[in-house]
């Protein structure tokens, strides 16, 4: 209903969104349940009392530092820049955290804001496990007891996160409803939430869902751009020239991007799952193909058919196969901030190889998206210009899909 | 007066409550629903709720889930509900029929568009169950300028200021959710429900239906004792799954179940 949504977020910086009522332009909001109304209200007024709560940030700093590792590296790609002819390519490392990914970023701040609400159980959603393996690894070290809904069709693809869950102390619930993937253990991980309100908080993976949660979750990741702002000034003496991130729900892309907004020389490009190829029909890229629509909890760009039902996706990389994005990409999308490509799924595999023979680097197969367009973009520009790829996670997970899919048997 | 408020009044004048019961439209198939919706109101419904099936009904528990995904596999469209309604009418003027559904089918049509389709076909209200009155503001202008009524559901949760801002939008009557939880969970508190039905009271005047978890005769009686109306969803989407083998019985035996509840709230 964008057409008809009168915006006033036109006049207003991008980084003082969303709006109290968790808007950025006609996208975001709180399209939910009335029972979920109070707590996500609750929710919002222990986050904002929090983070500016200085002995919060302490914590979180600290655990970020011990816990997780950080800061994570950024790593200047010579060797593959070299080969590709053209801008200087900068990692940013976040494979290198505990855990693997970026997701931990965020459920170690969402799980000490639990506990300071009091709240004793954890619930999350998983695609591909990484989310449910950051959030099984905080509930362990927090000694809470800790939920994550996961469809049955993941589980089937993702075996060794589901046993790293249940090691954690995890109960794994198979989701078998709707396409029984990512978007359904959501809806089951929301059916958990609404009837266990009172002593459960819900830890969502990524910048979507209803308000506070796209903000929160930007905010906790936002130590990626931050970090890699200081890095590359500190190593190249200035700014980047663009950044790019992959986009699933668009956690590591929003983390990287925010803190550059206002540098408005910085380009940001953001690369959604491409799967088959957008013209096929079979991808996950709402942004680049999808239109808007409210889809858990927020108003955003959808896969969706002509009757408003969401549409299965596809892609390679099962941490992009998501029929939704955050609402902030959408609103950053229809200002021009940032730009939304696709890379498919052979692009995306052909970037895994490359990374990983000639720098030495396994990267997660979300990941190797943002690769795949570093490679495309580089090549078309001056080797004095530079470039951030945010490394969101690293492959180990992912060997198993990659040595299949070219028939050897690991 | 809206056929809702209409239906109200009478209710009242002659001392009964509402039975509502809620089928899931194009659930098993297509062509049973309006049959069934004719027999439920022989059976003693006043009101119609007929579902809106959606790809992701995240308030709904498995009964529901499951009566959306076998409608989906016939591609039952929004349009296709509207037609529904239409042909419902060409027999019945009189009963009060509720869309009960998610936002994104409506979003997808078109505010406008939506309520004009909808006024035309003979719908009286709509629930859009992920809709609270914060973002509701066009839907409901668009819904009032077609004499649609908005109908807003309200939680345990909810405080006294939400309710007015429900009744403020509203219309028909207010949707209490008797528990926090799904539809057709087994958490239903009778005590619980009057308590908060005396709070919510005093903060609208419009008719307070109760629903979610309302299973047998018994409890819907017990319900009715102090709510205007009673809402009946899972156990009655239950036995139309159970005849989906055989759609002609289901006209003719799923609407039993609000038989029963009908003479247990009329013994009242």
């Amino acid at each position: 209903m964008v057409t008809q949504v009168k915006s006033t977020a036109d006049s207003v910086p991008l980084t003082e969104l969303p709006d109290a009522n968790g808007h950025f332009g006609p996208y975001g909001g709180r399209f939910v349940a009335e029972t979920l109304m109070g707590p996500l209200e609750e929710l919002r007024a222990a986050y904002e009392k929090f983070c500016q709560d200085p002995d919060f940030q302490a914590e979180l700093d600290s655990d970020l530092a011990h816990f997780v590792g950080r800061p994570s590296p950024l790593y200047h790609a010579e060797r593959w820049s070299r080969e590709l002819g053209g801008a200087q390519i900068y990692l940013k490392r976040e494979d290198l955290n505990h855990t693997g990914a970026h997701k931990v970023n965020n459920t170690v701040g969402q799980a000490l804001l639990a506990r300071r609400m009091g709240k004793k159980r954890i619930i999350a959603e998983t695609g591909a496990g990484q989310h449910g393996v950051a959030t099984a690894t905080v509930a362990a070290r927090f000694g809470m007891q800790c939920v994550v809904y996961m469809g049955a069709e993941d589980i089937q693809r993702q075996a060794i996160n589901v046993y790293r869950m249940r090691l954690l102390g995890a109960e794994v619930v198979s989701v078998e409803s709707g396409s029984k993937t990512l978007k359904d253990a959501l809806n089951e991980a929301m059916r958990d939430w609404v009837t266990n309100i009172d002593d459960t908080f819900y830890i969502i993976g990524t910048v979507a869902g209803p308000h506070p949660y796209p903000a929160m979750v930007r905010d906790f990741q936002t130590i990626i751009g931050r970090e890699a702002r200081a890095q590359i000034l500190e190593q190249a003496g200035r700014l980047p020239d663009g950044l790019i991130a992959c986009v699933g729900g668009g956690s590591n892309a929003i983390g990287l991007f925010y803190p550059f907004l206002e540098d408005t020389d910085v380009a940001m490009y953001g690369v959604e799952g491409g799967g088959d190829g957008v013209d096929s029909g079979r991808h996950a890229a709402p942004l680049c193909a999808g239109r808007p629509g409210v889809l858990h909890g927020n108003r955003t760009y959808l896969m969706e058919d002509a009757d408003g039902q969401i549409i299965e996706t596809h892609s390679v990389s099962a941490g992009l196969d998501y029929p939704g994005v955050g609402p902030e990409h959408a609103w950053l999308k229809d200002s021009g901030r940032a730009q939304y490509v696709a890379a498919t799924d052979e692009q995306a595999l052909q970037a895994f190889h490359e990374l990983t023979r000639v720098e030495g680097i396994i990267p997660a197969l979300e990941s190797s998206h943002a690769l795949a367009y570093a490679g495309q973009l580089a090549p078309t520009l001056d080797s004095d210009k530079l470039l951030i790829v945010n490394l969101s996670g690293r492959g180990d997970k992912d060997i198993h899909t990659v040595a299949g899919l070219e028939g050897i048997k690991v | 007066m809206s056929r809702i408020a209409t239906r109200f009044e009478a209710l009242r004048a002659a001392g009964r409550k509402a039975l509502i019961p809620y089928i899931t439209a194009g659930d098993p198939q297509p062509a049973v629903t309006v049959p069934l919706m004719h027999a439920l109101v022989e059976a003693g419904a006043d009101i119609l709720e007929l579902g809106v099936p959606f790809s992701d009904p995240m308030a709904d528990g498995p009964v529901i889930q499951a009566a959306c995904e076998r409608a989906l596999k016939h591609h039952v469209s929004l349009h296709q509900v509207l037609d529904m309604v239409r042909s419902f009418r060409e027999r019945d003027a009189e009963t009060p029929v509720v869309l009960m559904g998610y936002l994104n089918p409506v979003e997808v049509m078109g505010y406008q568009a939506f309520s004009e389709a909808a006024q035309a076909a003979g719908v009286d209200g709509v629930l859009t169950v992920d809709l609270p009155p914060e973002e509701a503001h066009e839907l409901v202008a668009c819904m009032k300028a077609q004499q649609l009524d908005p109908i807003f559901l309200a939680a345990p949760n909810s405080d006294a200021t939400r309710i007015r801002l429900m009744t403020e939008n509203g219309g028909g009557f207010l949707y209490y959710v008797s528990f926090k939880g799904v539809t057709g969970a087994n958490r239903l508190d009778v005590q619980a429900v009057q308590d908060k039905l005396n709070e919510i009271r005093a903060n609208t005047d419009l008719p307070v239906g109760v629903g979610f978890g309302i299973s047998d005769a018994e409890t819907a009686a017990q319900i009715a004792a102090f709510a205007d109306a009673v809402v009946v969803g899972s156990v009655l989407v239950k036995r139309v799954a159970a005849l989906a083998g055989q759609p002609d019985q289901i006209p003719l035996q799923a609407p039993q179940v609000i038989a029963e509840m009908r003479a247990a709230m009329d013994a009242v």
